[in-house]
């Protein structure tokens, strides 16, 4: 079977009911991003298929042939993303081990809506857990992209 | 001391990702602050008078962060410090993590103590190495040490304006003798560059792109990952296990049987059947497929409900005495009215992020382990006990840590995965699932307690009489353990610093039913629940406002001296002269939090808030939490505020966030519960264990740091104890309804 993960082709001959997230950390050896619950319930594993923010613990291999992946590497290629720039104007992180699965969720979040409004935020976010509590800043930080953004 | 080059190790993580046709590197850290940049090794000796300093020949100044980084940003300030020192060129700092070593001095990565017990000797370290370089300096251009002075990675020389880089003093600077520590002059606080900067955190880049090693992300060649089925209740064992379906699965190959522990549970892994695999999928799906025959024992009559019960009573009875001071029982028992409550909170898991995760590489003669812990030492030692081995021949590299909150200051899954390792003789990482995380976890302990008060007529408490019940953290280490520990109820309990005449504290009897262990702040979040729960209830009844009535309690500034109350007390293990209980700053973080949070206005503002303020961890914090509160009951908190004297501080950016964290950790802990029916944890993940997610959050948060001079203290923690009774409080303000038992219901109905 064969999967573009950020813009490259790949080929995967194991399990096709494997989840992306397992495919991504172990075949692929990209690490960004992250296993939180393996049930789609905290976000920490979101990637893009087709641009759409998925959770990739709970999404097969089989379904996403074919189409585009993208992961945290390949937000942007210099890593200046409105949003991972946005990540560290707000000094976001604290831990960092959730942030890939937040980016991702607001990046297709903005993709779609270049203003959201707080409650679109929330509703967006909500799914994504932070434990080390960095919300109000994740907030802050994606108005503030959406603002460089318009 | 002598720096210890890494070269082997960096070379030894290099490696290819076959499939993907592209070389990545794998670190253990972030690539442009670590190892992962091999076209950078130093060869060359570098000068590195201490273990924290190593300055390499190409200028390069290299920190050595010993404590574990779980978001505090402790790489950062440890590296601030040093810098600072040193004037060194921040662009110019690169930070090393040090593995589990004693040359370092304590690395336990948890009672808020990274800086307050490292801060002098940083200093110091920096400090030395900045002398040695003005020496060298100084000798090369024939001046004295006294006339050169260091300046942005540079010694100058201040009569001729002569300047020399870091870099060409490296192999001088390493000849000379040590200084003597009393000739060391620290730098002047008014030339500050770095300390008390918002300085952002060293692995900001690599978090926001992804190029992150966590304990989970390590990757070792012909490693087996480990997934492990742990005994549903503690100290039961398989006792029958049909392996077949597991065995079929793809990517499966080998299943091994844990050691079974016996009581205490310590850091012992908790037994269960191990299936290690290719890839962690296989394992994950092994393990759904064993089928085990669980034993039984006494901890399988376990009930959650019943405890509940047991640990009330226990409360009320009290038996021995914390804490006594005049005749609380006699006022009480004289009374005709007397104000009581009783508070009840049940278990917590900390559930970071990350999950727990380890690999361990056992050889014929060394033991590698990769591990997100807080505490690599007691890594080492616990892996070797286990293994029969050396400490010093094992190593404990140290990666970033997914969130800690005390779960990983247990080293049990590093020794999961060295046992593992030894049998199948490959490396092996063990991965905890969520799942395991959640029902196989060292519990924050479930609480209950009992307060009784009497108010004089004029509303002024004369006597409180307070009770705690709970499993102790000594049951994880010791059996037979049926009452809490001096050091557990130092936290918030002992301490307590209201001013009344007569008071009587003191402690029951609880047993334990699962592993008992520390959650960020540990038993100062269910103390401060009570106390200042009780507080806001004694100021209704005294029909006064909350606030005005809470600085009554705590009466005059002062220093409240427990010995005077016959009173043991650890005060977080630093000297009581040089960090005394001060009310007069725990009245000023009260003054400025309601300031901030217009708490005078809050009434004619139509505002609903609620107040809280704890000493713990050496510092004051005072909070005000805002609700509002719909028709339906339902709850939202447009507004938190917080007030920190911390003492010295680093890093005031990272203050702040530690703050904003801390208190919705606080929140998660006001959500979330953990309980168990036959022994077993009822929960299992984030659906029916609630944690707080944005949607919960406050909308707005607001930290003031109170501008000090004096002792460094603890941080990561303070801001988590009074949030639950500052959200109670407001809740009270907003509906009438007072809730004394967590968690926090989703909706709170008004009195009608």
């Amino acid at each position: 079977m064969k999967l573009t993960v950020n813009g490259t082709t790949r080929e995967f001959n194991g399990d096709p009911q494997t989840p992306l997230l397992w495919f991504i950390r172990d075949e692929l050896k990209m690490t960004g991003t992250k296993y939180g619950c393996g049930m789609a319930l905290c976000g920490a594993c979101t990637i893009h298929v087709d641009g759409e923010a998925v959770r990739s613990c709970q999404y097969p291999v089989s379904a996403a042939e074919g189409k585009r992946i993208t992961t945290i590497e390949g937000l942007d290629d210099k890593n200046e993303h409105p949003l991972q720039i946005a990540w560290a104007e707000e000094n976001v992180p604290q831990c960092g081990y959730c942030q890939s699965g937040q980016i991702m969720q607001a990046a297709s979040l903005l993709a779609k809506n270049k203003s959201p409004s707080d409650t679109e935020i929330e509703q967006t976010m909500s799914g994504n857990i932070c434990r080390c509590g960095t919300y109000p800043r994740i907030r802050k930080a994606i108005k503030r992209a959406a603002e460089g953004t318009k | 001391m002598k720096h210890i080059q890494s070269t082997s190790r960096r070379a030894f993580l290099k490696r290819t990702a076959t499939t993907a046709g592209l070389t990545l590197s794998v670190a253990l850290l972030p690539g442009r602050h670590a190892f992962a940049n091999t076209d950078n090794v130093h060869n060359d000796a570098p000068f590195s008078p201490s273990v924290f300093v190593a300055l390499h020949t190409d200028g390069t100044l290299e920190v050595t962060c010993h404590r574990s980084e779980m978001g505090q940003q402790v790489r950062t300030s440890i590296a601030q410090i040093i810098a600072e020192e040193m004037d060194a060129d921040w662009q110019r700092v690169v930070v090393k993590q040090g593995t589990g070593d004693p040359q370092y001095g304590d690395q336990n990565t948890d009672g808020s103590r990274s800086i307050r017990r490292n801060i002098d000797r940083l200093q110091l370290a920096g400090a030395t190495a900045a002398a040695l370089l003005r020496t060298a300096a100084a000798k090369g251009w024939n001046v004295s040490a006294d006339s050169c002075e260091c300046e942005q990675h540079t010694v100058v020389h201040k009569p001729s304006g002569r300047r020399i880089d870091f870099k060409a003093l490296v192999s001088v600077a390493a000849t000379l003798p040590m200084p003597d520590e009393s000739d060391i002059t620290l730098k002047d606080k008014a030339r500050y560059k770095l300390v008390g900067k918002p300085v952002s955190s060293i692995d900001l880049p690599d978090v926001v792109s992804g190029n992150t090693v966590f304990g989970q992300d390590v990757q070792l060649d012909n490693m087996l990952v480990a997934v492990i089925v742990r005994p549903p209740v503690l100290f039961t064992e398989a006792t029958k296990v049909d392996d077949t379906a597991a065995k079929a699965i793809k990517g499966v190959k080998k299943i091994i049987s844990m050691p079974v522990p016996t009581a205490p549970p310590l850091f012992k892994p908790l037994g269960g059947v191990a299936v290690l695999a290719e890839n962690t999928w296989a394992a994950m799906q092994g393990a759904k497929a064993l089928a085990i025959t669980w034993s039984q024992n006494t901890h399988n009559q376990y009930q959650f409900e019943d405890e509940k019960q047991a640990l009330i009573l226990a409360a009320k009875q009290g038996g021995e005495i914390v804490r006594k001071k005049g005749d609380a029982i006699s006022v009480i028992d004289g009374a005709e009215n007397v104000i009581e409550a009783t508070y009840f909170t049940p278990l917590l898991a900390q559930a970071p992020m990350e999950p727990p995760a380890a690999t361990a590489w056992v050889d014929s003669d060394t033991v590698q382990i990769w591990a997100c812990t807080q505490t690599p030492q007691s890594t080492r030692s616990n892996v070797a006990a286990a293994l029969g081995v050396e400490e010093d021949k094992v190593t404990v590299n140290v990666t970033l840590l997914g969130g800690g909150f005390g779960r990983k200051s247990k080293p049990d899954f590093s020794v999961e995965a060295a046992l593992l390792s030894q049998q199948a003789g490959q490396p092996v990482k063990v991965i905890w699932r969520r799942e395991d995380d959640i029902q196989h976890g060292y519990y924050h302990s479930v609480n209950a307690q009992h307060i009784r008060a009497v108010q004089d007529t004029a509303g002024k408490t004369i006597a409180w009489h307070h009770g705690t019940a709970f499993p102790s953290i000594s049951t994880t280490f010791a059996k037979d353990i049926t009452a809490p520990s001096a050091g557990e109820l130092d936290l918030g309990f002992t301490d307590n610093p209201y001013s009344i005449p007569n008071m009587l504290l003191e402690k029951g009897r609880a047993v334990n039913h699962v592993r008992i262990g520390w959650l960020r702040s540990v038993c100062n979040i269910f103390h401060a629940f009570a106390i200042h729960s009780f507080a806001d209830e004694l100021a209704y009844y005294a029909k006064t406002d909350s606030k005005d009535y809470l600085l009554s309690l705590i009466g005059p500034a002062r220093v409240i001296d427990l010995t005077a109350e016959d009173a043991k007390y650890g005060n977080y293990g630093d000297p009581i002269d040089k960090y005394p209980i001060d009310t007069g700053r725990l009245i000023n973080v009260i003054e400025k939090v309601c300031d901030i949070a217009g708490w005078e206005s809050r009434k004619r503002e139509k505002r609903f808030l609620g107040l809280a303020a704890h000493r713990s961890f050496l510092t004051y914090v005072a909070t005000v939490v805002e609700v509002e509160v719909k028709e339906d009951g339902s709850w939202s908190i447009p507004n938190v505020f917080t007030a920190i004297d911390a003492g010295t501080i680093v890093n005031p950016e990272h203050v702040k966030a530690q703050c904003e964290g801390g208190a919705i950790y606080g929140l998660s802990c006001a959500l979330g519960k953990i309980s168990a029916k036959d022994g077993a944890i009822e929960q299992s993940n984030f659906h029916n264990y609630q944690v707080a997610r944005m949607m919960h959050a406050p909308k707005k948060m607001t930290v003031e740091i109170i501008d000090s001079s004096a002792p460094a203290a603890g941080v990561g923690e303070p801001s988590t104890p009074p949030f639950a009774p500052a959200l109670t409080n407001a809740l009270f303000a907003a509906t009438g309804v007072r809730i004394r038992e967590l968690p926090v219901p989703s909706q709170v109905k008004r009195n009608a």
